[in-house]
């Protein structure tokens, strides 16, 4: 049984978004957090069932249209993240999930759909599907390396003043302006899909710095050996 | 059978040359290449292939090629079959497949999932076999529930007689426009990709083996087969023992699909049991290769649902070498390694290699499972004691196996 001091991983709607790999992000904060003797506790939320508010990091994935309208509704009507994000929880929202974060994305037919409100930006579909392997320069202010990953949507995300790009893309067309995904308090929005975390176990530590406080160095061998191996491959394209 | 028009012979002629020579200079068994030559000479080629026959198409994304083996084999009781049984799974490999075989009033064509419409109007097949969907090598192919849903257009209004899997709710979904239904409760191991109903994106809720939505009337539909562990409930309620030799759940899933499709083309269970039976091995897959007194059984896991079958035939008293690429067929992201839950593995030797090694030995560092990392399969064999050993790649790094060992069948 957990403690109350248990670090509160909350999984959101796995049964509608977690399309590719969504899990990896959710099992790289619980093994990064437990190897630093910081105790876990996930909760998988089902979308028939309410949002808790008492999370410390939030974790939204990707999927397909039709089920990135029925979360947006149901998150609207929830209301726990909004409450949860207001008592300053994390968010690490991916891909489809990371649209929702808006003001609007495009639907099924392209027709446009309301957000739920949580991060300053729009979507729109975009002409054509973005696919492939994305690296950017992270804002210096984050203090990370490179972020590597992978990216796979049709969305064009445009960014307002209460954001700023979480980074500058090299390759890759992320946002659609040259910048891939955006960041506001404690929330991070990325069309690095999938396992991102696991790209970039920088970033896992900043979600879980913001609500474990400084973290003990890990031995990051296997980590660092995949991102090299994906930066040499993909900027030598 | 009707003669072919003189320009359908034709092309249908220099498409298997194509085929021959492009075998003869070793470059693969020439079928896609055979049937584009054919199509490129005749468009409207498979049409005219088809006519006169009567087919099978097969669909899912796991066990195509092994179903469509199980009811070549069991049709081969009425007369000539003409199948891919290669896995070339789009129109030039039907085209090639059914130009080999030009007298067999019988076919059985395993089918993309993408073009399963496409090959169903221009081949107007009478039987159509769907087995399961799930996540599948994203980066290239289709989102599932729209799959599915270019099957119900497909599939509506056509006289078409379907054979589904009702225990997969959006295989259920997909087939359910189709005017003649019969249903096999074909089991479904991996359940991540149907949480929602398929029909409304209510939530799906399970009591045992039944599922229905919470919210619309969409529920599973009553089975005439039943797959129950190692034998078919057949719809007059006789239950036969399966004994396949083909391993492992899915592959009883798979049987069960063909006795149902055989059926369909009139051939009863006891006569169609004995030849499925005899199947052993598919292109390759649950081969085993010998190499210095090791025996590797080869296993092929294409996506996360591949690999919880791959790991239920598994012998878990074995250590095993699992390899992992990510070349244009596997799909070039490997994001999917973080679907699979590999801790099954843990207390097992395992040795990983293939050219996505790096991403692997991470998932296995993040899932607790110990390994030891090989440059590639010949290593990874040698570091074997001498005994059995089992094997597990995906598509590209199996057929590199596979071509080490003459291309092992």
């Amino acid at each position: 049984m957990p403690s109350d001091s248990a670090l509160r991983i909350v999984w959101i709607y796995p049964d509608l978004l977690s399309t590719y790999g969504d899990q990896g992000n959710v099992l790289v904060l619980e093994h990064r957090a437990q190897r630093r003797g910081i105790e876990t506790e996930t909760i998988h939320v089902r979308s028939a069932d309410p949002v808790p508010e008492s999370g410390d990091i939030y974790l939204i994935g990707g999927g397909e249209d039709r089920p990135q309208i029925l979360a947006a509704e149901r998150l609207r009507r929830d209301g726990g993240l909004h409450r949860a994000i207001a008592h300053g929880a994390a968010m690490l929202a991916v891909c489809a999930g990371y649209q929702i974060m808006g003001s609007t994305f495009g639907g099924e037919e392209g027709q446009p759909v309301d957000g739920i409100g949580l991060l300053d930006i729009a979507s729109t579909r975009g002409p054509a599907r973005a696919v492939g392997e994305l690296v950017a320069e992270v804002d210096a202010n984050l203090g990370l390396p490179t972020l590597t990953g992978f990216e796979n949507h049709m969305g064009v995300t445009s960014l307002g003043p209460g954001v700023k790009p979480l980074s500058q893309t090299i390759k890759g067309v992320g946002n659609g302006d040259g910048f891939e995904g955006c960041y506001a308090g404690h929330v991070v929005g990325t069309y690095l899909h999938g396992p991102a975390l696991a790209r970039n176990p920088a970033l896992a530590d900043l979600l879980l710095t913001w609500r474990a406080g400084e973290l003990a160095p890990l031995d990051d061998t296997r980590y660092e050996q995949l991102r090299q191996e994906r930066l040499d491959t993909v900027l030598a394209q | 059978m009707t003669q072919l028009p003189l320009r359908a012979q034709l092309a249908s002629a220099l498409g298997r040359s194509a085929a021959t020579l492009s075998r003869m200079t070793g470059r693969g068994d020439g079928s896609v290449i055979g049937g584009r030559v054919g199509l490129m000479l005749e468009p409207d080629l498979l049409r005219q292939l088809a006519r006169d026959r009567k087919l099978a198409l097969v669909s899912a994304t796991n066990g195509k090629t092994t179903t469509t083996r199980l009811i070549t084999s069991a049709l081969l009781r009425l007369g000539q079959v003409a199948t891919n049984a290669f896995g070339a799974n789009m129109p030039a490999g039907h085209v090639s497949a059914l130009s080999q075989q030009k007298g067999a009033p019988y076919g059985v064509l395993e089918v993309d999932e993408k073009y399963l419409p496409e090959v169903l109007d221009t081949t107007g097949a009478s039987v159509v076999c769907l087995m399961n969907l799930s996540r599948d090598q994203m980066d290239r192919a289709a989102e599932i529930w729209l799959l599915a849903q270019k099957w119900r257009k497909a599939l509506s209004g056509k006289p078409t007689h379907v054979i589904a899997n009702c225990d997969d709710p959006l295989v259920t979904w997909g087939a359910s426009t189709a005017a003649k239904v019969t249903w096999v409760a074909g089991g479904q191991r991996w359940k991540e990709d149907s949480w929602s109903c398929p029909e409304c994106g209510g939530p799906l809720e399970r009591k045992g083996v039944d599922w229905a939505c919470r919210e619309c009337t969409f529920h599973r539909p009553e089975p005439e087969w039943i797959l129950d562990d190692d034998a078919v409930i057949d719809p007059r309620g006789e239950r036969w023992l399966l004994d396949i030799q083909l391993p492992g759940l899915a592959n009883r899933s798979n049987a069960a699909m063909a006795l149902a499709v055989a059926e369909a083309f009139g051939l009863p269970v006891d006569q169609a049991l004995p030849s499925l039976r005899e199947v052993t091995s598919v292109a390759g897959r649950y081969t085993t290769v010998e190499r210095d007194g090791r025996q590797a059984r080869l296993l092929l896991a294409k996506n996360p649902a591949g690999w919880l079958e791959a790991f239920d035939v598994s012998d878990p008293d074995l250590p095993i070498i699992l390899s992992v690429n990510a070349k244009g067929p596997d799909g070039r992201d490997t994001s999917w390694l973080w679907d699979v839950d590999y801790r099954i593995l843990r207390g097992r030797p395992v040795f990983i290699t293939g050219e996505r090694r790096l991403d692997l030995a991470l998932r296995l560092e993040v899932a607790d499972v110990p390994f030891a990392t090989c440059t590639s399969f010949t290593e990874a064999l040698a570091m074997q004691p001498p005994g059995r050993v089992d094997v597990i790649a995906n598509y590209t790094a199996f057929q590199q196996i596979r071509s080490e060992f003459g291309r092992a069948v």
